[in-house]
């Protein structure tokens, strides 16, 4: 069985906690709100004001270039603020406050529940249709959806990867997709191959999922989907990291940046973005709502919600009970999620799943010193030293970290993971990754001014 | 005998050939290095800080030798007149700077500013700001881990238990600069270092307006304005609901102090003035002109 | 209770394992060799093994409590490793406080000198043993308490090498399960192997060092035995593999953390390195046995070939 040719560890997925929980729908917020900022790229322009009506799905935050995204309103009501509120982690972020009244949709919405398989639409429409629902990468990345379909000039795609891995522990919230919406990410696969102009597709599952391959075999069977092939992989975290996918479906490595996916002919997209896709371009719907797990070992129930934007994170930890005591509130998975310092915060398209661990599954151990066990080494995905790296972000020497390749860390966390000493390894990387980024970025502006 | 004097001969031969060729060696990778820049070196405090910009204090003597005009290079460590004296000594002008202090602009302590969440990640500023805004709810204030203590090389800031914020001491800062990079949310100023080490800031940084920062700090600028409408000398300006009091232009009058509503204005080394009911403008900078230059030893 | 609300960068979990766990996997792996080693020699091992754990753990408690004055850390039983492995490489006749000089040596001088746990560049206890070598050299290689009979007084090696003992006339099945001359902990090859393996089960060490060390040997013993005319074709090889320290080296010392490279690659390198040096001076150095001091050369190293071995980066072609 296939799977990424280097690092990765197996840490326990206790998805089991909500992977039977089917999806439920949320009743609707009171009030949402919205950020402009819910993707990588330019913030979007809020297009209301105080005191405006807004219909479910009407456009309030217009993209303002070509890597941004389109903000759409989730409920219908009332603008009542167009302001900075805080975000899950307390950083103030320009929000649209919506009132709800009612659930009026935009017209040209097609809310009918009838699955609509036929496509003609040539790839630029496609494209063009799935810029104006503003939909970005569901996984957790939230890159703007779009660009990456939009194939650069000279390059080639060759294969569409749809990613069913969810190898992030917890989360559930692409397997009840692939569970339950199976048909619509296939349509969404298949209209993502009209986009880019290609014949195959490939489906990668991690093999703990052995219903949802059985349950997407079947469907493709069954409705003939031709070209589109599920793959099981071998259980590995980080699997579903874009690069780490890609080689473990064909495998090919991305060259190391500025080189892209599409340098070796891939297209990756999430399962769950694979169903925006599908209701932005066969049902007009722009992207308000999404499937959010809600899980954790000490929670009164475990929940799958289909929720719209804009709905307060405390929404969901009150329907699933929060334990006494300490807690940690994640937005993702234990892995690779955030910290919620902020519970009045909205969900947003990037999140996957509310994680709450108690304050004894997340505290951390006493650290030791660095035993030079290589472990870290070994379990790094992208070939990096993290034992260095992270000193060297300690001690300051940036163009050493630069040297090493600092930029190259995708944050998966497995060097932290596996440290026997348990060294905050990757919380200097990332202060040495984005120190070198805006020390780079700042040399290119030093020499485009020249 | 014999045996000893060949011994002998050959390693005489020996040593003398090696002289030589050492002595051609040396003349051909001499590298001239002017001997004044070991003497300014000298002059200079040694302590490689880097706060004037240069690599240590080596690097800096030799831009001060070598360069023509030393006007943009100071020492912030030395101060003035070590840096006349090393000017007069090189034949130059000596660049001009008033000393300076490091200040520390937050006056949220514990009390002030509680904190909201419990943070268990690695022990520096630098790693909390990659993610979140810190244990208090303002995204401004200090935050506690002491990124600027283990920066400064002379042991000018402590960071207090009992508010969980940074103190300088104002003897033994020397403006190097090294705190102002070090702090990740830019709470550092350098400002005119005043006798006796007497000083009027605003410990605030919040950029967010008055009824966000009241909600999350008690000590925090609302941006209220009314210092700026006292202050006789039009040192104090009001951006991004922020007061700001320009070093050059305050004359520690210390009007602005009574107005704040919140305290945001701390006064150092001086005592407070004596609440009185509003006296006129015009009475208020009299009576300040009087008091200034009275006011010192 | 008060809620408190956590807040930390992500990764929120933890695999689990822990340094104190790796250690006492590490001593969990040399109980059956200390086993074996106590059914031949008798009881004054697990004396001796004693004392030298024991003062290993007093001397790092003293240095870090009153010298360092800093936290102690001799709950992460890497003080206990350094005993056990000290204790291995000393004959059985050695006296007590010899083996406390040593461990005073391994600990104070192999070890916190440069920072404790993680910071030495050389093996702490093979600093040790390789000052009592120097330092009580007749104590060291005296191992008539070993085996009174013929032979007396040397190891299979120095036996072998001195040419008093033709490869022919070795025991090899003895050697595999236990004989009698030898150090403390490296006498019984089959309890070292299963040692090493449960290491590898327990994924403590990679293949790669024990490979590339033995590999190395038997290679080098090969192709002696090929120069030789072809006789002893099997026996040399099996023969350096089997006696002296050659296992406990390969399996427990040479794969010591801090003192070994951090890639595999570089492992290999690190492996063959000291397999090399050990056969140079097994064959024509002074001394019988070489495989301390070709670890110990080989540590030396290991800054250097960590900087040239760099993992490989992904989407690179090398």
């Amino acid at each position: 069985m296939r799977t990424f040719p280097i690092g990765g560890i197996h840490p326990h997925d206790n998805k089991e906690w909500s992977k039977d929980k089917e999806i439920e729908i949320l009743e609707l917020p009171d009030e949402a709100k919205i950020p402009m900022i819910q993707h990588i790229g330019a913030p979007s322009n809020p297009v209301v004001k105080k005191g405006d009506k807004v219909l479910a799905g009407q456009l309030i935050g217009q993209s303002t270039g070509f890597v941004s995204a389109n903000i759409h309103a989730s409920i219908s009501g009332t603008v009542t603020a167009v302001d900075a509120y805080p975000n899950g982690q307390g950083q103030r972020r320009l929000m649209v406050v919506i009132k709800r009244e009612g659930d009026e949709w935009m017209p040209e919405i097609d809310r009918t529940p009838d699955h609509k398989r036929e496509c003609t639409l040539a790839p630029q429409e496609i494209i063009a249709k799935v810029r104006e629902a503003g939909i970005v990468g569901l996984g957790g990345a939230q890159f703007p959806t779009h660009v990456k379909l939009s194939v650069p000039d000279g390059q080639k795609a060759e294969v569409v990867i749809i990613n069913g891995v969810e190898c992030e522990p917890y989360l559930t919230s692409d397997y009840r997709n692939m569970i339950e919406r199976a048909e619509m990410i296939l349509t969404g696969t298949e209209i993502v191959m009209r986009a880019v102009g290609v014949s195959r597709a490939v489906i990668g599952v991690e093999n703990n999922k052995p219903d949802a391959i059985a349950h997407l075999r079947e469907i493709i069977a069954r409705d003939g989907y031709s070209g589109i092939e599920v793959m099981p992989l071998k259980m590995r975290y980080p699997q579903g990291g874009e690069k780490q996918l890609i080689a473990a479906v064909t495998g090919r490595q991305v060259p190391p940046p500025p080189a892209l996916p599409i340098s070796v002919g891939a297209v990756v997209c999430n399962v769950s973005t694979a169903i925006a896709i599908y209701e932005a371009v066969q049902k007009n719907k722009p992207l308000i709502e999404r499937v959010v797990t809600v899980t954790g070992k000490e929670l009164k129930s475990t929940h799958n919600y289909l929720a719209r934007f804009g709905t307060s994170a405390s929404r969901f930890f009150e329907l699933a009970g929060l334990p006494e005591g300490d807690v940690k509130l994640l937005n993702g998975g234990p892995m690779m999620g955030r910290a919620v310092v902020d519970i009045t915060a909205p969900l947003i398209k990037g999140c996957s799943g509310l994680t709450v661990l108690s304050g004894k599954e997340a505290a951390r151990g006493e650290e030791l010193s660095c035993i030079k066990c290589a472990k870290c080494v070994s379990a790094c995905p992208m070939g990096l030293e993290p034992y260095l790296l992270s000193k060297l972000a300690k001690l300051q020497k940036w163009d050493m970290a630069e040297e090493h390749n600092v930029v190259e860390c995708i944050e998966c966390g497995c060097c932290s993971y596996t440290c026997p000493s348990y060294l905050p390894l990757l919380d200097y990387i990332r202060i040495g990754k984005q120190t070198v980024m805006s020390n780079i970025r700042a040399r290119a502006a030093a020499s485009n001014k020249k | 005998m014999n045996q000893l004097l060949l011994t002998v001969l050959t390693l005489s031969v020996l040593g003398a050939v090696l002289a030589v060729v050492l002595y051609f060696v040396a003349q051909k990778f001499k590298v001239y290095e002017d001997p004044r820049i070991d003497d300014v070196e000298k002059m200079l405090p040694g302590a490689n800080c880097g706060g004037c910009g240069f690599a240590g204090c080596r690097a800096m003597s030799e831009a001060l030798v070598k360069r023509d005009n030393i006007a943009s290079l100071y020492c912030p460590v030395a101060g003035g007149d070590a840096m006349k004296s090393i000017a007069d000594f090189l034949g130059k002008t000596a660049p001009e700077k008033a000393p300076q202090v490091a200040t520390m602009r937050c006056g949220g302590t514990c009390q002030k500013r509680p904190k909201v969440n419990h943070y268990d990640g690695a022990l520096s500023c630098a790693v909390v700001n990659t993610f979140y805004v810190g244990e208090s709810g303002c995204a401004f204030g200090c935050i506690g881990y002491g990124d600027c203590v283990a920066a400064c090389k002379f042991d000018a800031l402590k960071l207090n238990p009992e508010t969980g914020l940074v103190e300088v001491d104002a003897d033994k800062c020397t403006a190097c600069g090294a705190c102002v990079k070090a702090c990740p949310k830019g709470l550092f100023e350098l400002r005119k270092k005043w006798p006796k080490n007497r000083a009027i800031y605003v410990a605030c940084r919040s950029k967010n307006k008055g009824a966000v920062v009241s909600k999350v700090c008690k000590a925090g600028c609302i941006g209220c304005g009314k210092c700026a409408k006292v202050c006789p000398f039009g040192a104090i300006t009001v951006e991004n609901f922020l007061a700001y009091i320009d070093p050059e232009k305050c004359k520690l009058c210390r009007k602005c102090v009574n107005e704040c509503p919140t305290g945001a204005i701390h006064i150092e080394n001086m005592e407070r003035l004596p609440k009185e009911p509003k006296a006129p403008a015009a009475k208020a900078v009299e009576s300040e002109k009087r008091i200034e230059p009275a006011k010192n030893e | 209770m008060q809620t408190r609300l956590f807040a930390a960068p992500s990764p929120h979990i933890h695999g689990g394992e822990r340094t104190r766990q790796i250690m006492g996997d590490v001593v969990l792996a040399l109980v059956p060799a200390l086993l074996v080693s106590t059914y031949v020699l008798g009881w004054r091992v697990l004396m001796l093994t004693a004392v030298s754990v024991v003062s290993c753990l007093v001397f790092e408690y003293l240095i870090q409590r009153f010298l360092l004055k800093g936290r102690t850390t001799i709950g992460d039983l890497s003080a206990v490793v350094t005993g056990v492995l000290l204790a291995f490489n000393l004959p059985v006749g050695i006296p007590w406080w010899i083996v406390v000089i040593g461990a005073l040596v391994a600990i104070g001088i192999g070890k916190m000198t440069f920072g404790g746990l993680g910071c030495n560049p050389f093996n702490p206890a093979l600093t040790g043993r390789i000052f009592l070598l120097i330092a009580y050299p007749v104590q060291m290689t005296d191992w008539t308490t070993n085996t009174p009979d013929a032979l007396s007084g040397s190891t299979l090696l120095a036996n072998v090498k001195a040419g008093a003992m033709p490869l022919s006339d070795i025991d090899f099945m003895s050697m595999f399960g236990g004989h009698m001359n030898g150090s403390m902990g490296e006498i019984g090859a089959l309890a070292l192997i299963l040692g090493g393996l449960y290491l590898l089960w327990r994924k403590v060490i990679t293949w790669h060092i024990p490979v590339a060390v033995l590999g190395t040997m038997a290679l080098f013993g090969l192709c002696v035995a090929i120069s030789d005319g072809g006789a002893a074709m099997w026996q040399t090889p099996l023969f350096h593999i089997l006696a002296g320290g050659a296992l406990l080296g390969a399996i427990f010392m040479a794969t010591d953390y801090s003192t070994s490279p951090m890639t595999h690659k570089g492992m290999l390198i690190y492996g063959v390195g000291i397999g090399a040096i050990t056969m140079i001076i097994r064959l024509w150095g002074a001394y019988p046995e070489g495989m301390s001091f070709a670890i110990f050369i080989m540590n030396a190293a290991t800054p250097l070939i960590n900087k040239y071995c760099r993992p490989k980066r992904f989407g690179t072609k090398r």
